[in-house]
Parts: structure tokens; C-alpha cells; sequence
């Protein structure tokens, strides 16, 4: 048996050949290529790519939830209350006869809603705070830390239900509640990485070229916190999910009848031994999607870690 | 062009003096050598002049005008910096193109549609690698990106932090000759600073030598190229440069020589 001679890999052509080309010819192209090695480190952890799957079917589902159930999520129907799952009910019906699976699909939604606009609320406070804490230092420093302390010596489902019952129970002061006990350790991350970050020399020549301290922030410092805050963020979204799902269960949350997956987990509840299927899919739901996150985060820290590779 | 005056800094206020009153004058178009072992104080001074460190005592003139310790933008302009590690002077998330354009758009100067290519060329660099990440560039290539940042915004100051000790031995002559070239060609003032009296002899034409953040010494290449230094420091560094990789001299016979 001869062992094949190995020459070296000539690009191969087409769109993978554009994504490895050894001259980016534009910054779009830049970037897509970091993008594309990115993908390629991610593709190795299978886990990480089942996670991945798992949320862009989250995703599809609350995109095209009228497509994939013909029955109105709200629609009562007490001649047929609480049926097994069945053809026509694939997960069966709820105490009010309404159709659980297009309960859960529906609730994709919701769920989509909370993680989309608590991520959007939560990264570019903690962000913010983070790096302006460890750029400026002193006093600056001292005050926006103790106000983090302060907001991260509650524990987060307590603070959540504290801000819930005092706005008043709904799915946006649920998502603020959140949002407000969120931020605190992506700040505490963001101003970790900039106290290293703004003893090192690339911000030094920054420094030199003249740039304001806000310029240097968010143009040289910020970039560098987005990947581990984009981490910290996907690990952090299975407890966000869970919050919401808590206070959606003690009543916090979306109001009824509008679906959500922990109040339709706290109304199976009452039926779970006669009807567990009430109650079992929006939990497995909600461990499916918190589970993913998990995964997702995991892989991810692999690929976005700064030490790593480069 | 840079004059010094009893530059006194100390890191903190009830701690020791690092740099203890030192004074020296860069002449226009010519390059200055700060030579000294780690810990002297050499690196300190240049980061005082550069405007990175504000805590300082002591005058520091640029062309006869006095600075004040919060520097004005403009003097950015008229005085850039190269760092001694090209792996942590680049910002590592983003392209070289980007990184050169920086400078530019801090100073609010316009962006020429060829100014990057430019200064990629003269620094001797293939302008195709401007869509390239740090990480994607060899130690060589990363710090004549670091020089051409430097001389995007067309400084006659150049201030070199030890330029060639993070890079192996073939590379730092590459980058001491592009150096001198662009003096040369540009008529820049170099204030170098290293700990390698090679790498001075080859730049500098006057030299200060630093121990215990004083100089005890200023004086021509020539004279430190023939050995006729006077303060018996200087003597020592020298030999000690010198024996420096020879094998029949032993750290015992350094000491004895000086």
C-alpha cells in the first residue's frame, strides 16, 4: 500500500474558495471570512450545533406559527376539555378545551419576545457601564460598581418578582423586571475585560492618535467585550427563560389567556395526574429551549474565546 | 526639536523618584539613543514625552515650545509612537486598513482614497494586505503596520520604544533599515530607546546612557563605537554588550574588565 503524497490544498473554487481566499479583497469580505472560521470552529462541537438547531426551530416556529396549526391558541372549546392527545389535538386540549400545541407554538413567541427584547435592553447597559466603569477608573468606578452591587446582592428570581408585582403583572413589565436583574454581571464582565484591555498598547496608541475617551470606548474597547458579553448572554438566556417562565407561572407574567409557556405549565399543574400532557409539554418546552441556549453558550465560549487560537 | 529638562516622575505621590531629573535635547532630523538595562527608567521617559503618562515634573519642549502635561490634539500630529511588541500594539479585532484609517479620523483629517495604500507601500508592505487581520500577519509585518500607523498622520517626531526586541534576529534588521530609509526619505526625528547598543549604533547619532533613572552619560555613536566612554557605568554596559553571545568571556572576566 503506498502512502498518498500529500500536496498542498489547492483553494477550492466557488463560495467556500471566496470564504478562505488569503486576500480578503473588502472589509465585508473581511469579516464575512472571520465569520466563516467562526462557523467552522462551531461545527465542531455537535452539542453546540444541536443547540444551535433547537433555537432556529424556536425561531421558524414563532415566525410561522399560523402556518403550522390551524386551531385559534385562545379559542375555547369546553365540549372537548382536557382530550388526550389525538390526531386532531396532537397534544391534546388544556382545562378550557384549547389546543395545547398550538398553545406551545404560539408561546414560541412569546418566549422569542421576552429573550429578543431582554437581550437588547440587557447587553448595551451592562456594556456601557461595564467598560465606562473600567476605562475611567476612581470615582466613576466606585459608583457605578456599588449601584451593580446593589442590584446583584438580590438574588435574580426575588428582584425579578419584587419589580413584577410592583409595576403590575404583563408580559413588558415582566420583561423589564428582567432586563433589571440581568444587566449587573454582564457590567461586572464588560468592566473585567476592559481593566485589562486599556492597560494594553493598541488602546495606548489609540490614546495617541487624540481620540476622545468616548471614541476609544466605543470604538476600540466595546468591540473587544462583545464576544465574551455575547457568551455570557447565551449562558445567562436558559435563567432569563426560566425567570420569565416563573413569573409567568405565579401569575407575573403574560396574562391569560394569552399563551405562555410557564402559565400554561402553572394551569396544568391542577390536572397533572388526570391530563399530564397539560402540563408536560410547555415544561419540556422550556428545558428543550433553556437546554439549547446551554449548548449554544457552550460552543460559543470555545469559538469567541480571544485566547484561543488567534 | 525635543528638549528635556529635569524630567522628574514618580508613580504615585509619597513613592520614590523613577526618573530623577533628566535632561537631554533631540536635534531635528537626527535620531537620539536612551540606552540602558531593564528597570532604568528609559521607557518611562519616552511614555512622559509621548503624553501617555500626565504625572511628571520637569519641562518638556517640542520645537522650543513648551508642552503642558494634558496634550493638545495637535500634538499627535507632530509626534507618534511605535511600541516594542507588535503582537499587543495591534488591535486585534480589526483590519489593517481600519487600524490605518483610525489615526485619520481621530485627527479629523480627510481620508484619501489612497492614503492607506500609500503608506503600506512605503513602509514596504504588499497594499492587498490591507483586508487583513493582525493575527493573519507575521511579527514583521505586524510592526511595519504599527510604523505605518504611525506615519499615516505625517509626524516629524518619531518615538520608538525598543521597535526591534519582540522580533527574531533576521526580522529586527529588516525593520532597522526600513527605519533608516524613511529618516532618510521623510526627514523624521527619532527618539529610540532600547537596551540593545547594536541597535542604537546602527540608528543613533548621539546616545544618553540611563542607570538608576539618571544619565549618567551623553556623548557621539563614535565614541561608544571605539569604547571611549568615560563614566564607569557606560564602560561597564559596553563590555558587557560587547562580550555579549562570546563564549571566552565569563559574567567574572565583564566584571573585572570594566
Amino acid at each position: 500500500m503506498t502512502m498518498p503524497i500529500s500536496h498542498p490544498r489547492p483553494t477550492p473554487p466557488g463560495l467556500r474558495g471566496w470564504l478562505l481566499a488569503p486576500e480578503p479583497k473588502g472589509t465585508l469580505h473581511a469579516l464575512l471570512q472571520q465569520f466563516y472560521q467562526g462557523w467552522l470552529k462551531f461545527r465542531e462541537h455537535p452539542l453546540g450545533v444541536v443547540g444551535l438547531v433547537v433555537i432556529l426551530i424556536l425561531i421558524v416556529t414563532a415566525a410561522a406559527a399560523p402556518l403550522l396549526t390551524q386551531y385559534d391558541p385562545v379559542a375555547q372549546n369546553m365540549a372537548i376539555r382536557l382530550a388526550p392527545p389525538s390526531w386532531e389535538h396532537l397534544l391534546g386540549t388544556d382545562n378550557f378545551g384549547r389546543d395545547v400545541f398550538s398553545r406551545i407554538i404560539y408561546g414560541a413567541r412569546t418566549t422569542l419576545d421576552i429573550i429578543i427584547l431582554v437581550t437588547i435592553i440587557v447587553a448595551p447597559i451592562g456594556l456601557l457601564i461595564g467598560t465606562c466603569s473600567g476605562y475611567f477608573g476612581g470615582i466613576v468606578d466606585e459608583v457605578l460598581m456599588r449601584i451593580t452591587d446593589i442590584f446583584l446582592s438580590f438574588p435574580g428570581l426575588v428582584l425579578a418578582l419584587g419589580f413584577a408585582a410592583a409595576l403590575g403583572p404583563g408580559i413588558t413589565n415582566a420583561i423589564i423586571a428582567i432586563s433589571l436583574t440581568a444587566w449587573p454581571p454582564i457590567a461586572r464582565l464588560a468592566r473585567a475585560e476592559t481593566l485589562s484591555l486599556r492597560q494594553m498598547d493598541y488602546i495606548a496608541a489609540v490614546r495617541l492618535q487624540g481620540a476622545s475617551s468616548g471614541a476609544i470606548i466605543l470604538r476600540h474597547i466595546l468591540p473587544m467585550c462583545i464576544p465574551s458579553v455575547i457568551v455570557r448572554v447565551t449562558l445567562n438566556m436558559a435563567g432569563i427563560i426560566l425567570t420569565a417562565a416563573g413569573l409567568g407561572f405565579l401569575g407575573l407574567g403574560a396574562q391569560p389567556p394569552w399563551p405562555e409557556w410557564g402559565a400554561m405549565a402553572a394551569t396544568g399543574r391542577e390536572f397533572m395526574l388526570d391530563s399530564p400532557w397539560v402540563i408536560a409539554a410547555p415544561g419540556l418546552a422550556i428545558a428543550a429551549v433553556s437546554l439549547a441556549f446551554n449548548l449554544v453558550g457552550d460552543a460559543l465560549r470555545d469559538v469567541l474565546d480571544p485566547r484561543g487560537g488567534e | 526639536m525635543i528638549d528635556v529638562e529635569n524630567l522628574t516622575i514618580r508613580f504615585g505621590p509619597r513613592s520614590p523618584l523613577v526618573v530623577k531629573g533628566v535632561s537631554f535635547s533631540v536635534e531635528r532630523g537626527k535620531s537620539f539613543g536612551l540606552v540602558g538595562e531593564s528597570g532604568c527608567g528609559k521607557s518611562t521617559v519616552l511614555r512622559a514625552i509621548s503624553g501617555l503618562n500626565r504625572n511628571y515634573g520637569g519641562r518638556i519642549s517640542l520645537d522650543g515650545k513648551p508642552l503642558e502635561p494634558e496634550r493638545s490634539k495637535a500634538f499627535f500630529r507632530d509626534v507618534q509612537m511605535v511600541f516594542q511588541d507588535p503582537y499587543g500594539s495591534l488591535h486585534p479585532r480589526k483590519t489593517v486598513r481600519s487600524q490605518l484609517i483610525e489615526p485619520l479620523r481621530n485627527q479629523n483629517l480627510p481620508i484619501k482614497e489612497n492614503a492607506v495604500a500609500d503608506v503600506l507601500k512605503a513602509v514596504g508592505l504588499d497594499p492587498s494586505l490591507g483586508y487583513r487581520f493582525p493575527h493573519q500577519l507575521s511579527g514583521g509585518q505586524r510592526q511595519r503596520v504599527a510604523i505605518a500607523r504611525a506615519l499615516i498622520l505625517d509626524p516629524p517626531v518619531l518615538l520608538l520604544d525598543e521597535p526591534t526586541s519582540a522580533l527574531d534576529v533576521s526580522v529586527q534588521a529588516e525593520i532597522l533599515n526600513l527605519l533608516a530609509d524613511l529618516q532618510k526619505e521623510r526627514g523624521l526625528t527619532y527618539l529610540l530607546v532600547s537596551h540593545d547598543m547594536a541597535v542604537i549604533a546602527h540608528l543613533c547619532s548621539r546616545v544618553a546612557i540611563m542607570n538608576g533613572g539618571e544619565i549618567v552619560e551623553e556623548t557621539g555613536i563614535d565614541q561608544i563605537r571605539s569604547g571611549h566612554v568615560q563614566h564607569p557605568y557606560s564602560q561597564r554596559l559596553l563590555s558587557a554588550s560587547r562580550a555579549y553571545g562570546k563564549q571566552e568571556m565569563r559574567p567574572a572576566e565583564i566584571m573585572s574588565s570594566a
